[in-house]
């Protein structure tokens, strides 16, 4: 239960971060540390260096700009959803926010190294996917854009090169008339979800004007249930309507059976969650 | 000052490179070398001899280790000694007042009979204070507190009794501050 040895460094600027990673194919970015320390602890990964990110000012902050709630990479967990600008421009966020871990975990683990970890059972990288957001990444060749439908490819693995560097999260603001909502089913509070769904539906005049639900949990990466938005999209999202996306999103499901719940029933939860968040959205829509 | 009660260093015994790490501790500031695979847990029990605060998964799950780090509570075993240089810590050690007198989370502990073999309380205790002291309003509904409590793993107590505890630590808390 002791990590195997490596060269640390704790450099002040992104440049510096890139070069040290760069030229290292062991050399891995610390972020907050929540899930990289413990699969160190357990040897499942051993980097030959590490480059903390802690002190690096301009990787802190959030901003809300015209639309965009702007995030650096290091933001904790715990800053973000107490922010009171950010959960005013979308409050999704705050509600998935309060189902990542648990306080002690929040308070350490950061914004950008759980997208960039992109563990399929996390709710951020869901949110990201969810909201149509995009992260910035700096590295050896310059800065460049990622969208969230671009970044997360399968298990723990991004887009992002190895000696690159997530510097900054953008999150869309909730758009008009449009109501959210994001629940999850863990055996404990705090724990990775069996299945966990963000949906986001916009009403105009009692119809759903556009739909966007994504789920964590169900397969090698956060995914868009098209066909359950489909289902949603251009109707009153009524109860037929919410459990014909329920029925719809249960052929995403690509998780194995695991311990804790058979193909089946991981179907039946995710089928639940879309229709219990479709109908949380509605109604906060005022449809 | 008062005499402390940190150990003295102990001599390097492995091949391990050692960085120098300065850190305020329970109010006292000092500075040791550490292995940068020294994990804060470690440095805190081996280095500092400061025992209360304990091990338990060594993963981040039973909480047994949280401790406070720039005012907020986190899992010791979760960082590096290394990623604390320039830190503020506090640990169960520096709860009491100097003159032994319990806090009142450590009496409402104590009152509520939250603890039974003890090896998870220096965890809650920190979790607790930490949270009480971000929210001066605490939601004190029984769901809102197991909330709060569901980062630390008790096996004796079946929470219920921590949960009292709980109440109890912010009717004390008030009392104090009149």
């Amino acid at each position: 239960m002791k990590p195997a040895l490596f060269d640390y460094v704790a450099p002040e600027t992104v440049e510096a971060a890139v070069a040290a990673l760069a030229g290292d194919e062991t050399a891995r970015p610390l972020a907050g540390g929540q899930s990289l320390i413990p699969t160190m602890n357990f040897r499942l990964s051993t980097p030959g260096r590490l480059v903390d990110l802690q002190r690096i000012a301009a990787l802190r902050g959030i901003a809300v700009e015209g639309g965009t709630i702007r995030v650096g990479a290091m933001t904790r967990h715990r800053e973000l959803e107490t922010d009171a600008a950010a959960n005013a421009a979308n409050p999704l966020i705050g509600e998935v926010l309060d189902n990542v871990a648990h306080i002690a975990i929040r308070n350490r683990g950061t914004v950008g190294g759980s997208i960039a970890h992109a563990d399929p059972a996390a709710e951020l990288p869901c949110l990201l996917v969810a909201t149509g957001g995009a992260v910035t990444v700096e590295g050896p060749g310059g800065s460049r854009e990622i969208a969230a439908a671009d970044l997360f490819r399968f298990h723990m693995t991004t887009s992002l090169d190895q000696a690159e560097i997530l510097t900054e999260i953008r999150i869309p603001a909730l758009a008009p008339a449009t109501g959210y909502a994001f629940e999850e089913f863990a055996r404990r509070k705090g724990d990775y979800a069996l299945a966990g769904v963000c949906t986001l539906l916009t009403v105009e005049g009692g119809v759903c004007r556009a739909a966007r639900i994504a789920a964590c949990g169900i397969a090698s990466r956060p995914v868009r249930l098209a066909a359950a938005e489909d289902a949603l999209a251009g109707g009153t999202l009524d109860e037929a309507a919410r459990n014909a996306a329920g029925e719809a999103a249960k052929e995403y499901v690509t998780a194995q059976a695991d311990l804790q719940a058979s193909e089946a029933y991981r179907k039946d939860l995710l089928a639940a969650l879309v229709r219990r968040t479709a109908a949380t959205a509605a109604k906060r829509a005022g449809g | 000052m008062a005499k402390s009660v940190l150990k003295k260093a102990i001599p390097a015994t492995s091949s391990d490179p050692r960085i120098p790490v300065t850190l305020t501790i329970n109010g006292e500031t000092v500075t040791r070398e550490a292995s940068p695979r020294l994990l804060l847990s470690d440095f805190i029990r081996h280095e500092l001899g400061l025992t209360g605060t304990h091990v338990g998964c060594e993963h981040g799950v039973c909480g047994c280790c949280t401790v406070m780090i720039d005012g907020r509570a986190g899992r010791s075993c979760l960082a590096f000694a290394v990623q604390a240089d320039g830190a503020e810590i506090r640990t169960i050690e520096g709860v009491a007042a100097g003159d032994g007198t319990l806090h009142p989370i450590q009496q409402a502990m104590m009152e509520c009979h939250g603890l039974q073999c003890g090896y998870c309380t220096p965890g809650f205790v920190m979790s607790m204070l930490s949270y009480l002291e971000e929210t001066p309003e605490p939601d004190l509904s029984e769901t809102a507190i197991r909330e709060v409590l569901s980062g630390n793993l008790c096996r004796c107590t079946g929470y219920n009794n921590i949960v009292k505890a709980f109440r109890r630590s912010v009717e004390l808390m008030n009392a104090a501050e009149g």
